[in-house]
């Protein structure tokens, strides 16, 4: 595989470039702009970047006053501050007037790593997908992220751009062009899909590797938008294949599995298997002890697939 | 304060500094700058001020501590163990895989740990609720907090000022670790707090300002602290402070030091030592 590339300094890049061809873009940090990576915008354009220090409520809010004026905000923090401290802001003064803040949070999930379950955020996907007209990305890797913070400022409405600390290897194709609400097969399977989102779609490559070896075959697709979520390629995969895996690093509950089981509960029933954070708080420890404690691990996956595919066939 | 007990408490908070140094190395993250800082804070408290009683972890008349500035956990981990809540071997576990030690304070695993914190802005408040439930069961203990200055930017710090003079909490002192630092460079350059004085008379607090590396001048804070209203006390200090190449650096917040560095800052907190 190739080198690995946290998403979070594909975001810092890209938003550099963004700055020099639109001069409505405008970039909020809550005194983490070294780790968001936002420093580098700061850097260049000293002007539009504002530190409103350790205030994350406040920052929501002045980025909504932003772009009620004009502008294209981008507001950056650690994932559980951003959507967890300032949520009733988020919502209130920058979904429900529809407004284009872009909330572009790193450090989400339990690839935090040593900081502890204090600063992993395991509930933000549930928090902002549940806001009526917020649009939810998790991207895969390095260059996805590229795309999906180039399409975030281009929608015309508030984003939710879910990003990591920890370097993932780069799984999509350099030229790839990310389009908003698109999910991405992967690789073609039969026998299950395994839907995934963030650092566990090259898990679930991974994944779809050892399940070939053991003789069978895994679709795998990059459900990178999460809301408004990709219902006919979804439903399409469901119906192939006959057996889903969600696999996400997020609680199992409100994120990805959750969105969607109720899709196929209510559209093509399927039998589920989610691969996720099992309602429990995150905890110190290097990343790859964390991986394997929370189960979202290749290994992992592939007992998941096993299990409901097994399950499909006693139906 | 007499000389002995000085010395004494000097030389506890060097020891103090040592651990939070050799922690911080061993687990290869965490956050120096912070909790160098306030290592003579944290040592007057522990080893002057509070009752507590390491036997029992939960003794209810102890007096309460939250660190609402929770990334400084290696400098209350490091008063615990001196205290002898926990085996002072132990300490070099910090962050690793399945420790007791957790990056920041975790109130269900670690004996001595009043408060799960590491989210700023969120400790006083509990510090209040603390002090509430006191006066509630008639209980003499005492509440101390320890805020960031950088987290005093945090809305919910005032709205905890506000709540604690309101319910006249003469039994609640909070302890502001002034090290004009935060992460992104000085506190004042990044967001203004000042007149800070001022902001906490105008919330009803009684303000003390004490240098916060003297520890006799911390002790006397404290026992001048009012009884009928929230005091506050402002400790000037210097972040990263015993460690030369580490005072006033913004990059040393949240860095480990490397082995060489370690045998440095060692060396330089012996010398102290060996000077008194
Ligand atoms: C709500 C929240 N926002 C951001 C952070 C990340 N963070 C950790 S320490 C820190 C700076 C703290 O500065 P200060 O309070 O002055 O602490 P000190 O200088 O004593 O280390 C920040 C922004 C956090 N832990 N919690
Ligand atoms: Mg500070």
């Amino acid at each position: 595989m190739s080198d690995k590339v946290a998403t979070r300094a594909a975001y810092g890049k890209t938003l550099v470039a963004l700055g020099r061809e639109d001069e409505r873009i405008v970039v909020l940090d809550a005194d983490l702009s070294g780790s968001t990576t936002t420093a580098e915008f700061a850097r260049e354009f000293p002007q539009r970047f504002f530190n409103m220090g350790i205030a994350e409520a406040n920052m929501m809010g002045v980025a909504a006053g932003l772009a009620a004026s004009g502008k294209i905000p981008f507001a950056s923090t650690f994932a559980i501050f951003a959507t967890g401290r300032a949520f009733e802001q988020v919502r209130q003064s920058i979904a429900y007037p529809a407004f284009p803040v872009k909330i572009a949070a790193t450090h989400a999930g339990v690839s935090v790593g040593a900081d502890g379950a204090s600063h992993q955020s395991i509930e933000d996907v549930a928090l902002m997908r549940v806001i009526p007209g917020m649009t939810v990305i998790c991207p895969c890797d390095a260059v996805e992220t590229a795309g999906a913070v180039i399409a975030a400022a281009r929608h015309d409405g508030p984003v939710y751009l879910r990003l990591g600390r920890h370097p993932v290897p780069v799984v999509m194709p350099k030229n790839h062009v990310f389009t908003l609400g698109r999910a991405e097969r992967l690789r073609q399977g039969s026998d299950v899909v395994l839907l995934a989102s963030g650092l566990m779609v090259s898990v679930c490559l991974e994944a779809a590797d050892l399940l070939a070896q053991q003789g069978m075959s895994a679709e795998v697709i990059n459900v990178s938008t999460i809301k408004p979520l990709d219902k006919a390629a979804i439903l399409d995969a469901a119906k192939r294949c006959r057996a889903v895996v969600t696999a996400e690093e997020h609680s199992v509950i409100g994120g990805l599995g959750s969105a969607v089981a109720a899709l196929l509960a209510q559209k093509c029933p399927t039998p589920l298997e989610m691969v996720g954070i099992q309602d429990r708080f995150g905890q110190s420890g290097d990343v790859p002890p964390l991986l394997e404690e929370y189960g979202l691990t290749p290994g992992a996956v592939v007992a998941a697939a096993e299990r409901v595919i097994q399950g499909r066939c006693m139906n | 304060m007499d000389i002995t007990t000085k010395t004494r408490l000097e030389k506890r908070a060097r020891e103090m500094r040592r651990h939070i140094l050799r922690m911080i190395a061993a687990a290869g993250s965490g956050h120096p700058g912070g909790s160098l800082s306030a290592a003579d804070i944290m040592a007057t408290l522990y080893f002057h001020v509070m009752r507590v009683d390491p036997q029992r972890p939960n003794w209810p008349l102890r007096d309460r501590f939250v660190l609402s500035k929770g990334h400084a956990a290696p400098v209350l981990y490091a008063a615990l163990a001196e205290c002898g809540f926990f085996p002072v071997e132990e300490l070099t576990s910090l962050r690793e895989f399945g420790s007791y030690l957790q990056g920041h304070p975790d109130y269900k695993q670690t004996a001595g740990v009043d408060a799960s914190t590491g989210s700023l802005g969120q400790g006083l408040s509990i510090a209040v609720g603390m002090a509430l439930a006191a006066r509630l069961d008639a209980k003499d203990y005492r509440v101390f907090a320890l805020l960031g200055d950088g987290e005093l930017q945090e809305g919910q710090i005032w709205e905890a000022a506000m709540s604690a003079a309101h319910y006249r909490l003469g039994h609640l002192v909070a302890l502001v670790d002034c090290n004009g630092l935060q992460i992104d460079g000085e506190v004042e350059r990044v967001m203004s707090i000042a007149p800070l004085k001022e902001k906490w008379q105008a919330f009803g607090w009684y303000c003390l300002e004490v240098d916060g590396h003297a520890v006799d001048q911390i002790a006397h804070a404290i026992d001048e602290a009012s009884t009928v209203r929230p005091t506050v006390i402002l400790a000037r200090t210097i972040k990263g402070r015993g460690v030369p190449f580490m005072e006033g650096r913004a990059e040393w917040h949240g860095k480990a030091p490397s082995s060489d560095q370690l045998q440095d800052a060692l060396a330089a907190l012996n010398k102290e030592d060996e000077d008194v």
